[in-house]
């Protein structure tokens, strides 16, 4: 089965982290798309700081842009990655091997993809 | 119609044994939980009706699994697409032969799955495991049956639709998943005790199926501890129900009549302590088994070795240290160290447990102990207010207006 995994963090997740530890943590998260990469599809991407999202809503008066995202919630989707598994277990055992678990606030939602378009026919 | 009742009788039985090796033969069948357990349902449904007209027929679950094909093929001939379907499954093959020693083990796990909303979890395991209707398990759990059907329906779905195997996990995975199964057994037990008062005569006993699906649990898992554990654990409070509720009024552990006690299902629960020793894989259903133990040891409540008691309940805290742990401890610290004691251990408690009415009924018991009365009543009202059990309310009047 896809899933879609949505990587978030919180403003606390790097606030005590070195530059060094920064570093180690990040070659550790490149070594795990290396590691998994057969179960991982080309189609992710890790996102720009959540500074830089801008967002458009319905409005009133049609589509409104505004700076920020979504929502005001404290964690924030750093990037997202396309997966296919066998099943839910399998998908996290995954994930629950994230490098960046070892920080406080990190949360990875899994997300199954509709691949059966006929039940919207 | 003395038939109908017997054959109601004969139905329940082969529900609660049955329906759900039945929809997980389904389910393999198929490929969807849902199909096959809303065969199942109207399989009971027709069941109901046919065996008191007809009697019961002389294989009654064959003829339940064969009625609840029919009705899962009709299911799947309605969907537009059946076609393909039926291609894909290849609807008349027999089902393969489980791999499994209990085919029931997998669809409980798959019910009991993490990413099932807790309260969703024992509501589709009564449904889909051990066969009740949406309506019986609405009263149980005291829950709307709109409510109840929704959540339901919504479980089946996630189950489908984010692709929960129905499987039992292997390694290091299997304990923390047997964990949660047995969580809802245990749940499912409480929960019978919450609503005696509730159910009507015709409603099934949830404690009897929560200490069936125990039996099945530890039967499947024979190497699994705490599966003997959570069975013993069981097995002693269903020992001491005769004792427990005796004429509609609830009797507390220290007043009962230790001879009302069941004594096969003492011998029971203390076999199924001993065998889950010998696996020697400690966990904290079997401290709470071991708990039961010593005061089914005891001779009167009096002789409660209670040391032993705060022993075994000091080893919980390191599985399970949780404030109603703590709180259950806190009764044995006032037997070894004094009502003082106590009370500092449960007043420590009170931000976590200040909503819950047995955290102030032990509160007020404690302040009864040190004299001080005036404190006492007004835990105890407080106890009163927060309390929806009227056999609770019932102990905790008598003991405001009487027992000064």
């Amino acid at each position: 089965m896809k899933y879609v995994i949505m990587f978030t963090d919180s403003p606390e997740s790097y606030a005590d982290v070195s530059a060094e530890r920064h570093k180690e943590i990040y070659q550790r998260v490149w070594d795990w798309f290396r590691v998994n990469d057969a179960a991982i599809s080309d189609s992710g991407a890790q996102l720009q700081p959540v500074s830089t999202a801008t967002t458009v809503r319905s409005g009133p008066d049609g589509p409104v842009v505004a700076d920020g995202p979504f929502t005001e919630a404290k964690e924030v989707v750093g990037g997202f990655s396309v997966i296919d598994v066998a099943d839910l277990d399998a998908a996290i055992a995954l994930v629950k091997t994230w490098p960046e678990f070892d920080l406080p606030g990190i949360g990875v939602e899994i997300r199954p993809m509709v691949t059966d378009y006929s039940q919207f026919e | 119609m003395e038939g109908a009742a017997a054959s109601d009788a004969v139905l329940g039985r082969i529900v609660r044994e049955d329906s759900g090796r039945i929809v997980a033969a389904l389910t393999r069948s198929f490929g969807d939980l849902d199909v096959a357990e809303e065969a199942v349902a109207a399989a009971v449904e027709e069941a109901l009706r046919e065996w008191r007209v007809r009697g019961v027929p002389p294989n009654p679950g064959a003829w339940l699994t064969q009625t609840a094909r029919h009705d899962a093929l009709d299911r799947i001939r309605r969907e537009r697409r059946f076609r393909e379907k039926l291609a894909v499954i290849g609807v008349d093959e027999p089902a393969p032969a489980p791999t499994e020693p209990d085919e029931r083990l997998p669809l409980l796990f798959g019910c009991c799955h993490p990413a099932i909303a807790p309260d969703a979890r024992v509501a589709l395991t009564l449904r889909a495991v051990c066969g009740l209707t949406t309506a019986q398990i609405a009263r149980a759990l005291l829950v709307p049956q709109a409510t109840l059907a929704q959540r339901i329906v919504r479980a089946k779905r996630k189950i489908a639709a984010t692709g929960i195997p129905l499987r039992i996990p292997e390694g290091v995975e299997r304990l923390e998943r047997l964990d949660l199964v047995l969580t809802v057994v245990s749940v499912m037990y409480s929960q019978a005790h919450l609503t005696a008062d509730a159910g009507a005569a015709a409603d099934r006993d949830l404690a009897d199926d929560a200490l069936w699906l125990a039996r099945v649990v530890a039967a499947a898992l024979p190497r699994e501890a705490e599966a003997h554990g959570l069975l013993s654990l069981l097995l002693f409070h269903r020992s001491r129900e005769d004792a427990r509720a005796v004429d509609g009024e609830l009797v507390l552990l220290a007043d009962q009549d230790r001879d009302r006690w069941d004594a096969a299902l003492l011998d029971e629960a203390r076999y199924q302590l001993e065998r889950a020793a010998l696996l020697r894989r400690p966990g904290r259903w079997q401290l709470h088994a071991a708990i039961a133990a010593c005061h089914a040891d005891a001779a009167s409540a009096a002789e409660t070795d209670w040391f032993q008691v705060l022993t075994l309940y000091d080893m919980l805290l390191g599985y399970d240290p949780s404030p109603i742990v703590r709180l259950n401890r806190a009764v044995a610290l006032a037997e070894v160290d004094g009502a003082e004691a106590a009370l500092r251990e449960v007043d420590g408690l009170a931000r976590a447990l200040d909503a819950f009415h047995l955290w102030h009924a032990v509160r007020a018991h404690l302040l009864r102990l040190l004299g001080r009365v005036a404190e006492a009543d007004a835990a105890d009202l407080r106890a009163l207010e927060l309390t929806a059990n009227d056999a609770e309310r019932r102990i905790i009047e008598a003991r405001l207006t009487g027992g000064r």
